[in-house]
């Protein structure tokens, strides 16, 4: 298979100018995914795991380095020097996040939130009302929630609710930040249903998880952060 | 969206300044100054090289403190005041390709009445206090050549009725309405002629912060519907994270930093963004 993402010599610090602080959270990192992949990472806390994914994600801007993605629209290109017109459009159309934390948008009903998602990409209103459901259903969020603000749900709806919207747009390639961190066992079950679904149908993915027996048995590679610096790990 | 897609509206170099300037900043437009003012002559350098784009569909978010000039910005681009210097091009006006500030009075008093639309966040800037709801929204459509009384007062309540005035009260002065009401029908006054793009200055600011919360739910729900672009100028960074695609960070009249919203909220390059963003959390 093709290369997906190719990620050369990434360094990323935080230059924090009113304490005079620099943090370097990469240092170099250099890795590759090649379509249909599952690639897992993992690491102790503060290792520069979620930094990774978001100086993929445009959220974070790498000092140095490249990230090359293979975009069904544009072509390889390098998300680190992407206008953001481009990335706005990855983000709607080719590039899912799920992140570690909940950052749902406030004032906007479980449903609209993962119809939106649909809505984006240029779907008609039947087809995203009907998806939304689809996802909703799939991951038994409770159907009195549909129609709710997510600000009130617990941390393993709104996990649910954060995975359906990322899901719901088949991403070309989908970054899953510990998706199953805080879920009870019975939506872990879920949340891996629906990536083997994804792998199946040749989603590219990668996902930091702590839970290695997870991992095992669904990832292509497996690879470990320490302090900024990324290690291939063997299993 | 395409790439080669030209953007909606297209500003190159807008610089204001209030006063003359002297020796010490002549010339310079204010370039070497520290603050956007001169110390020697007093001059303002109110905006000083502002570029962006804003494209179909998206909406921009403009933060920065008190004076940074988001207001001055604003005004020049709907012709409330006349730039000192600087280019904007809007795609549905000839082609993009002609500078509008350079515009006959006429040809800016069209523009403005056909391919934009301003909320103030004074709604007396906009809206005549005593008139009904619905002659304030019929006073836009007029002087955008309606003449048909019929077709404006369907498009009227049909506008009003978008923004939640309810049916009865449209023929109220806005003088009787709360300030988030005042501000719904200069939003449905703004929207009257179907304007590409929307500029709104501070429009929730002021207000309870539940009534700001259905403003901004309008804003979104509009954009939404009918993928309008907008300019939205706000201090309060919730505002911005709440409905910007993309955010510039304005201070002392120049723009410091521009990114993709939640990059400049997580990521933020320059000092005085770190500060503004830690005051969020
Ligand atoms: N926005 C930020 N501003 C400043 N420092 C940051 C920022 N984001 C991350 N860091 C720092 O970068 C380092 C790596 O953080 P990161 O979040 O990538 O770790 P992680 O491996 O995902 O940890 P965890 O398992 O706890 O989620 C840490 O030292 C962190 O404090
Ligand atoms: N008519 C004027 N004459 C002289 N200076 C002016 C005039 N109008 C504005 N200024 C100055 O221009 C600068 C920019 O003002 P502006 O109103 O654009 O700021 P702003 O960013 O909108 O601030 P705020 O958040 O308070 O609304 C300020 O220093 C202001 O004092
Ligand atoms: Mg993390
Ligand atoms: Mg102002
Ligand atoms: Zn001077």
């Amino acid at each position: 298979m093709e290369e997906i993402l190719v990620v050369q010599d990434l360094t990323k610090s935080f230059i924090i100018h009113n304490l005079a602080k620099h943090i370097e959270a990469l240092h170099d990192i250099s890795l590759n995914l090649k379509g249909g992949e599952f690639v897992g990472i993992t690491g102790k806390s503060g290792s520069g795991k979620s930094t990774v994914f978001k100086c993929i994600y445009r959220t974070y801007v790498p000092q140095n380095g490249q990230i090359w993605y293979n975009s069904q629209k544009y072509g390889f290109v390098n998300l680190a020097e992407l206008s953001e017109r481009q990335m706005i459009y990855l983000r709607k159309h080719e590039i899912g996040y799920v992140s570690q934390f909940l950052n749902i948008m406030p004032r906007t009903t479980a449903r609209e939130l993962v119809k939106q998602a649909v809505l984006e990409m240029g779907s008609g209103e039947d087809y995203a009302n009907m998806e939304a459901q689809r996802m909703l259903e799939h991951f038994e969020l409770d159907k009195e929630l549909w129609d709710c603000y997510p600000g009130t749900f617990s941390g393993g709806e709104k996990l649910r609710l954060n995975i359906a919207r990322a899901m719901v747009k088949r991403p070309r390639l989908l970054l899953l930040d510990e998706p199953t961190a805080s879920l009870d066992h019975a939506s872990k079950i879920k949340v891996r249903e629906l990536i083997e679904q994804l792998k199946r149908e040749g989603t590219t993915m990668m996902g930091i998880f702590h839970d290695l027996e997870f991992m095992e048995n669904l990832c292509t590679r497996v690879y470990t952060m320490s302090n900024g610096i990324l290690h291939d790990l063997q299993i | 969206m395409d790439d080669s897609e030209r953007p909606v509206l297209a500003v190159r170099n807008i610089n204001k300044q209030y006063g003359q300037g002297c020796v010490n900043c002549r010339g310079a437009k204010g370039e070497g100054l520290l603050k956007n003012y001169c110390p020697v002559c007093g001059t303002v350098y109110a905006c000083r090289d502002i570029s962006f784009e804003v494209y179909a569909g998206e909406i921009l978010g403009i933060v920065g403190e008190s004076g940074s000039g988001k207001s001055t910005m604003m005004e020049c681009l709907y012709f409330d005041q006349e730039v000192s210097s600087g280019e904007a091009y809007i795609a549905s006006y000839k082609g993009g390709e002609t500078n509008v500030f350079e515009e006959s009075s006429q040809q800016k008093r069209y523009i403005r009445n056909h391919l934009m639309g301003k909320v103030y966040q004074n709604p007396l800037m906009s809206l005549k206090m005593n008139f009904s709801s619905i002659g304030n929204i019929a006073e836009k459509l007029i002087s955008a050549g309606n003449r048909n009384v019929g077709q404006m007062k369907v498009r009227g309540e049909e506008l009003l009725e978008h923004v939640n005035i309810p049916v009865y009260r449209m023929k109220e002065a806005p003088k009787n309405f709360s300030g988030g009401m005042q501000q719904r029908v200069q939003i449905a006054k703004a929207l009257s002629n179907n304007p590409p793009l929307l500029l709104l200055d501070e429009v929730t600011t002021g207000l309870d912060l539940s009534v700001q919360a259905s403003v901004l739910d309008l804003i979104k729900s509009i954009q939404r519907q009918l993928k309008i672009s907008m300019i939205i100028v706000s201090h309060d960074l919730g505002v911005i994270r709440m409905l910007a695609d993309r955010t510039l960070v304005m201070l002392d009249g120049q723009v410091i930093e521009q990114g993709l919203t939640d990059q400049i909220l997580e990521d933020p390059q320059h000092g005085y963004t770190q500060k503004l963003v830690q005051s969020l959390l």
